[in-house]
């Protein structure tokens, strides 16, 4: 047994990576045979780990969650800045400058429609519970557009892992608010064509919502929602931790 | 395969870079939108690299494993994360999650009633 420690001591990103993906066969498979794919899996999967970053707190007493325990020390490595941000980049691959061109306007403008409701009613009900420092108030917001824009700004504002986390599990709420309510008001928004969804794409941000939402509503949707999707958190990562920061220590101070 | 990881490695360290000198000058010390920037060098290296003829499915590979892994480092990430703190305040969570989402689907509706892309 001292053995199998010692092998997973020394190895915890492969370790990492055999978590997650367990994590991930698991909520997939419980999504497609129990929730008839309504909530994806990746959407179960982030909130499970969540719970577990919840649990490792409590057991190690520490502030890197489920990572404080030996055992699963490699999460922090495989979830660390470098990784997250490379994957992130990874993405931008999806979108083609054709495509783009092609929603044009009505894209552009609701990327910057869609930024600026989610970071500003995010702040606002940030600022309603008690929230009063830029940093923070900032981060929250951020984390109100997708759960990769919060804790990216967070990191770079230097906002406590606690704000973090919170925005983290804000942006993952927003992905499953979007899930779920796309399909059922998609008729009644006038979501039923490539030109409203590239817009709802923009609007709504979270690649992982949209897809699947639009998924739900009419399979042939997807990639025009994706396209401008994919391009709500690089801009959102662009403006949230420098642009917006900036107005809003302007206006807190 | 690794063709493309490298181009992936290029635009990430251009953009981090980029990144870095706009939060040096924006005298906040950190990286400030480097991942954005970073993304804006790939489109702009995958469009290069189309024209040229040199782009192929192979290279593309390289890219879009570490795509296809965004979702299972997010999920890593909340592993790792100060949960405990968190949930003190975690219907914050819920209540920024949903409202903001129906205010945009608010504003999405007024949107598409003014530019109407049915006709486009």
């Amino acid at each position: 047994m001292s053995e199998l420690i010692q092998v997973i001591d020394k190895n915890g990103l492969i370790v990492a990576f055999l978590l997650v993906g367990l994590l991930t066969w698991l909520t997939d498979l419980f999504s497609k045979k129990i929730l008839n794919s309504r909530i994806p899996g990746s959407a179960i999967a982030i909130f499970l780990a969540l719970v577990f970053g919840y649990l490792g707190g409590v057991l190690a007493d520490g502030e890197k969650g489920l990572a404080d325990l030996p055992l699963f020390q490699g999460l922090s490595v495989l979830g660390g800045s470098m990784f997250r941000d490379f994957a992130i980049v990874a993405t931008a691959i999806g979108a083609s400058f054709i495509l783009i061109r092609r929603s044009g306007l009505l894209g552009l403008i609701s990327l910057i429609l869609g930024i600026g409701v989610f970071f500003i009613s995010g702040v606002a009900i940030a600022w309603m519970m008690g929230y009063r420092d830029a940093v923070s108030l900032c981060t929250i917001g951020a984390g109100a557009c997708t759960y990769i824009v919060g804790p990216v700004t967070g990191g770079a504002l230097g906002a406590s892992s606690e704000v973090i986390a919170l925005s983290i599990g804000t942006g993952v709420v927003k992905t499953i608010a979007v899930t779920i309510l796309t399909p059922v008001l998609a008729r009644k928004i006038g979501l039923d064509n490539p030109g409203a969804a590239m817009a709802f794409g923009g609007i709504m941000g979270t690649s992982s919502g949209v897809a699947a939402g639009l998924a739900a509503t009419d399979p042939k949707l997807v990639p025009y929602g994706a396209v401008t999707a994919t391009f709500y958190t690089g801009l959102g990562c662009l403006v949230c931790p420098s642009l917006f920061y900036l107005l809003l220590k302007a206006i807190v101070d | 395969m690794i063709k493309g990881l490298a181009v992936l490695s290029f635009s990430f360290l251009l953009g981090m870079w980029c990144g870095q000198l706009l939060g040096a000058w924006l005298a906040i010390n950190t990286n400030v939108g480097g991942v954005g920037f970073a993304m804006i060098f790939l489109l702009l290296s995958k469009e290069f690299l189309s024209r040229k003829g040199w782009w192929s499915g192979e290279l593309e590979f390289g890219i879009e494993f570490w795509n296809k892994l965004y979702i299972p480092v997010v999920i890593a990430m909340a592993a790792s994360l100060n949960v405990k703190s968190a949930l003190s305040s975690g219907w914050l969570a819920i209540v920024a999650g949903i409202l903001p989402v129906l205010l945009a689907f608010w504003v999405f509706k007024a949107l598409i009633g003014k530019f109407n892309p049915t006709q486009r």
